[in-house]
């Protein structure tokens, strides 16, 4: 599926008309238009939001805009990351995302790996339970997740306000379970039964053998957990009302209200910078898992 | 990159008998139970965690949507919850603009994301640029992406009236006038969002063999026809898949209204149905008449999420 790009195949203009001379000059205008269509619209803003960040509390709201700030004034910038605390609602965040990440290898991970290989009694009702959440949209669930998470069945424990309130319901993730144990599925059973024969137990073999063969499911599976946590609104603002919890997404809209919006449009160029240097690394990885994760179902 | 594909040639394991790793050499009624107390022990996590945050949440769902808790006091209801967000004044308005949001999402978040793959897939040159571009928005914390875009939409001082202006075209309220927020909603939606769609779209377009593009050559179509005739038809699996995977997520949409308008939008032009189950639970405290409008909208993405797993299960 998530085929390489580079080499060219066969598409819909043909080689041929691309080689005359007016094919030639029609692909060469298209090209530039796109680039500088698309420059434009996906990097204007941003290039919009960095630039509002340097201007003066009446240079970013006169009319008309400005297109380079006059007097720049990196001092938006200072304000915003003491005054607004960016740097304790960027580490709620990782916080958070890492966390969220971690629960969900160990518990969806071993869940997958006994249901593929273990196979236990029940195993395919539990699979089947699981799938099915899949069917349930996600907003529906948050009032009675809400309901629940405010007072625990059976331990009675309020969860508002904690960290578990946002890393264990990432856990009921039945995508997870899904990728997951399909991958299992195409290790090879001979493998598994050359482990037992050898005597390794069911963890070792987990984590000798079908753990290093599963980092690439293990890749997509860690970038959807971290990509969901940072990119989730409704659920953290819920469950996490005290401001020094917050992730930055809750963070910087209750903290919005009262601040000049330069200093807002500076918080934002800030707490867009983590996310897209990640993305920017891992650029390859992020968009290849994404291609691969979302459609082999 | 092909490295994070399945591999293919799935063995099923259908024929073969139900055991493996770890301790199934030798059969024996005790290492049977050993055998499977180990695995469930495997499991034991996963499943607390959907036993505790989704299963039991589901039953409680159709539990709540029956019962009224007043002064502490818990009773059953019967329908008088489903009753009220029935006649609720807003229930039509919000189903109408959620209905309208969706629709506006697939015209523009539809099409556009597939136009854009069908452009990138033609084109030799820059194109790991034009990629990262058009994801680039996906990557963006959604306050920072939704807070500048109501920044541009400012009537005032914004940047899309500032453009209309110097095109001498006339300007727009934007998300301050009911006929144009909920549009505007939407448009910055779809600009954060487009991406991951775009590149699956792009996917697809590259596994369509090149032979197909040949022969319709021989046959003298043209590029429109090509399209029709070969693209469309094509990539018809992965298209209407995320046709229904688009509906469900944007019927459920809450953030960027939330974000833009603050729920209500003017007028109401923008409250939607998730917007009024946030409304009944955490501004009126109403739990009971929050999950019995969460029932009706389980109904009806019920119906889109079943087509959806039908789809796929053909898919595979």
């Amino acid at each position: 599926m998530a085929a390489s790009f580079t080499p060219q195949n066969r598409t819909l203009i043909s080689p041929a008309s691309l080689n005359r001379p007016k094919g030639r000059l029609i692909y060469r205008i298209v090209l530039t238009a796109v680039i500088v269509v698309f420059t434009v619209v996906f990097l204007g803003p941003l290039y919009w939001m960095v630039t509002g960040g340097f201007k003066s509390a009446s240079e970013v709201v006169a009319n008309p805009p400005t297109y380079f700030p006059h007097h720049p004034k990196p001092g938006n910038y200072h304000t915003a990351w003491s005054e607004l605390k960016i740097a304790r609602l960027l580490f709620n965040t990782l916080y958070y995302a890492f966390g969220a990440l971690a629960f969900q290898l160990v518990f969806d991970v071993a869940a997958a790996y006994a249901i593929s290989k273990l196979r236990p009694v029940l195993g395919k009702l539990i699979l089947g339970a699981m799938l099915a959440t899949l069917m349930i949209p996600a907003t529906v669930l948050i009032v009675p997740q809400y309901m629940t998470v405010l007072d625990l069945p059976v331990l009675h424990v309020n969860l508002i306000g904690t960290p578990w309130a946002i890393w264990l319901p990432t856990v009921a993730n039945g995508f997870n379970i899904f990728l997951l144990k399909r991958f299992f599925d195409s290790i090879p059973e001979d493998l598994m039964h050359a482990a037992a024969i050898d005597g390794a137990s069911p963890l070792r073999t987990l984590w000798s053998i079908v753990l290093p063969m599963s980092r690439p499911i293990l890749g997509v599976v860690s970038i959807f957990a971290v990509v969901n946590v940072w990119k989730d609104f409704l659920w953290p603002m819920l469950v996490e009302p005290d401001p020094q919890k917050q992730p930055i997404n809750i963070g910087i809209r209750s903290l919005s209200q009262g601040v000049p919006e330069n200093v807002l449009i500076a918080a934002l160029a800030i707490s867009a910078v983590p996310t897209l240097l990640i993305f920017l690394l891992f650029q390859r990885n992020i968009m290849s898992g994404l291609t691969a994760g979302s459609l082999k179902g | 990159m092909a490295a994070t594909t399945v591999p293919e040639n799935t063995t099923s394991h259908a024929g073969r008998p139900p055991r493996a790793a770890g301790g199934a050499v030798r059969t024996g009624r005790g290492r049977k139970v050993r055998h499977n107390l180990q695995a469930h022990g495997f499991l034991i996590g996963a499943v607390l965690c959907f036993l505790t945050f989704s299963w039991y949440p589901m039953v409680r769902e159709f539990i709540m949507s029956f019962q009224e808790k007043r002064r502490g006091v818990t009773s059953w209801v019967g329908f008088r919850n489903i009753d009220r967000v029935y006649h609720d004044p807003y229930f039509w308005t919000a189903w109408k603009n959620t209905a309208e949001f969706t629709l506006y999402a697939l015209v523009i978040g539809f099409v556009v994301p597939f136009a854009v793959a069908i452009i990138l897939n033609e084109l030799r040159h820059a194109q790991a640029y034009l990629r990262i571009l058009v994801y680039l928005p996906v990557m963006l914390p959604p306050v920072a992406g939704v807070l500048l875009f109501k920044y541009f939409y400012n009537p005032d001082y914004g940047l899309f009236n500032h453009v209309l202006k110097t095109l001498h075209l006339p300007t727009s309220q934007w998300l301050d006038s009911s006929h144009t927020a909920m549009i505007s909603v939407v448009v910055a939606a779809t600009w954060m969002s487009m991406g991951s769609a775009t590149l699956i779209y792009l996917a697809a377009l590259q596994n369509i063999p090149g032979e197909l593009y040949e022969a319709a050559d021989l046959d003298g179509a043209g590029l429109w026809s090509k399209i029709w005739h070969v693209t469309i038809p094509q990539t018809r699996l992965v298209l209407s898949m995320m046709l229904l995977l688009q509906i469900v997520a944007t019927m459920q949409e809450f953030t960027n209204v939330y974000l833009l308008t603050g729920g209500n939008g003017p007028e109401n032009s923008t409250m939607t149905v998730v917007y009024m189950v946030y409304q009944y639970a955490f501004s009126y405290n109403n739990f009971g008449s929050a999950a019995a409008l969460g029932l009706f909208l389980l109904l009806v993405l019920g119906a889109f999420s079943g087509v959806y797993a039908r789809l796929s299960r053909n898919a595979d």
